[in-house]
């Protein structure tokens, strides 16, 4: 039984250019519910930008997006953005705000609930990633690890269907990345779909359920951990795995 | 020139104690309103033209950018002149007043807003792209996003910038005197000037420089406040645990 309201995504042939630039030629993915997939491959490859055209920050040029089946390219794509949860690289938590606001805000604003519940629901989140006690600190006063935990909290807040993470621990001290990877093997095993676009081999082995490799913009391997891991069958694949691990 | 003639031409008492009720009951209160309301409405339009100057559309950004260029680009006597003698008979037209006051003041928030507005610019456009991007990512559209997490930052950076801006419409509300205006509208510069003509001695002038300096000064030094402050950060309150966890760490062997 999972903890969380998730759903289903698929990309399908996707396609994005900027200028003569072709970062995206025709990625299939999809992520069954409750599941998470791993997405994998040297920088350039077009990973994070993938995420950014399934969530539409960046609009495709072509192909199709589906949650839980059904189409949202025709959606308001800022009812679609509430539904999908993203953690970024560099935490981009509002600097100006404090942590409890930081999550805060956007049930504020956006689900439109009084300031109160608000915030007893943000510090409720932030309860779960442990840091309810730094709920009225600056942002800028945590560690990177905790940072990262708040923008976990933040994207959580809105009760996605779907979350992606982006990097989401390599601008961490080495010391921090664990406990940020642990949280995330946690909301993996309450049932929460994810797309984990990441460095992480450890994490990619253990605990996605579908293993993506990408280069040059497009899909050249998925699979199960396993297969990916132990039985690579491309060349490229191979060569990505022997530098990496 | 002696000394005793020095004291006489700059700093004679009488003919500063003169000047001075006038320098502070009209000459005071009309800068100040002239500074302050077109502080305002510089703001508000200077707003306007960095939200234009970053827009997607090439329209927007090409209106914002001529208006900074023509309004920077003047200087201000010539602004003030030209708007307040080319507009005054239609204002006149319209309703039925011909005080050059108001144009006075419209003139003055025109040339702020263009320097205003390339102040708030540079200062939203230095806000990290990542910050607008997680905006978007919890699914606020462009317009909140800018209003509630890109704008806020973006002004708090040039605040001090804003504030000398405002230091120097002090200063500028002096030329509005090219205008013609009554008594009860003279502010600090044509006071003090007014009655240096009159008796032919520059203590008034200096009177009223002197006022200038009390009000520029202390804003110069909250520049200088603001800007410390914004370099190092508000004083973060302790809380409960961080003291233990320094006593404790006192503890430590």
């Amino acid at each position: 039984m999972s903890e969380f309201a998730s759903g289903s995504l698929t990309g399908k042939n996707l396609h994005l250019s900027f200028g003569s630039n072709h970062v995206l030629r025709g990625i299939d993915l999809h992520v069954e519910t409750g599941t998470t997939a791993s997405v994998i491959g040297p920088s350039g490859s077009g990973k994070s930008t993938l995420l950014r055209v399934m969530n539409r920050l960046i609009e495709p040029d072509q192909g199709d997006i589906l949650l839980d089946g059904r189409s949202v390219l025709k959606d308001n794509p800022d009812e679609l953005r509430q539904r999908i949860g993203m953690v970024f690289q560099q935490f981009n938590l509002f600097p100006h705000k404090t942590v409890v606001e930081n999550v805060a805000l956007a049930l504020r604003k956006l689900r439109k609930l009084p300031k109160d519940q608000a915030r007893a629901e943000a510090l409720e989140q932030l309860d779960l990633v442990g840091l309810k006690h730094k709920a009225d600190s600056r942002p800028a006063n945590l560690s990177g690890g905790q940072q990262q935990r708040v923008a976990i909290a933040r994207a959580l807040a809105m009760k996605p269907e779907v979350m992606f993470f982006d990097e989401a621990t390599s601008a961490l001290d080495p010391e921090l990345v664990k406990g940020v990877l642990a949280l995330m093997a946690d909301l993996a095993k309450g049932g929460m779909t994810m797309v984990v676009v990441t460095h992480e081999m450890g994490f990619s082995r253990n605990v996605s359920d579908t293993v993506t490799f990408m280069d040059g913009g497009v899909v050249v391997e998925s699979g199960p951990p396993e297969q990916i891991f132990t039985g690579p069958r491309t060349e490229r694949l191979q060569g990505f795995l022997s530098d990496v691990l | 020139m002696d000394f005793a003639q020095f004291l006489d031409t700059f700093f004679n008492w009488e003919a500063m104690a003169q000047v001075i009720p006038s320098l502070l009951t009209v000459g005071l209160p009309n800068t100040l309103i002239l500074a302050v309301l077109s502080g305002i409405i510089g703001c508000v339009l200077g707003m306007l033209l960095a939200i234009m100057a970053i827009a997607r559309n090439a329209v927007l950004r090409w209106i914002s950018r001529v208006y900074t260029d023509i309004f920077r680009g003047l200087p201000a006597v010539v602004t003030i002149l030209i708007i307040s003698i080319g507009l005054g008979p239609v204002v006149k037209d319209i309703t039925g007043s011909s005080n050059p006051y108001p144009l006075g003041i419209m003139a003055l928030s025109l040339m702020a807003a263009a320097y205003i507005g390339e102040i708030f610019r540079s200062g939203i456009q230095s806000v990290e792209k990542g910050q607008l991007e997680a905006s978007r990512a919890l699914g606020f559209s462009y317009g909140s996003s800018m209003r509630l997490v890109v704008v806020p930052q973006g002004i708090r950076r040039v605040l001090p910038a804003l504030v000398n801006q405002f230091i120097a419409l002090i200063k500028d509300s002096s030329l509005i005197y090219f205008l013609g205006l009554l008594a009860s509208q003279r502010e600090i510069f044509r006071i003090g000037n007014d009655a240096t003509a009159n008796s032919g001695n520059l203590s008034p002038l200096v009177a009223a420089a002197l006022l200038y300096l009390l009000l520029t000064i202390p804003l110069t030094h909250l520049v200088n406040y603001i800007d410390n402050r914004l370099r190092t950060g508000r004083p973060e309150k302790k809380q409960p645990d961080d003291a233990a966890a320094l006593i404790g760490k006192g503890a430590q062997p």
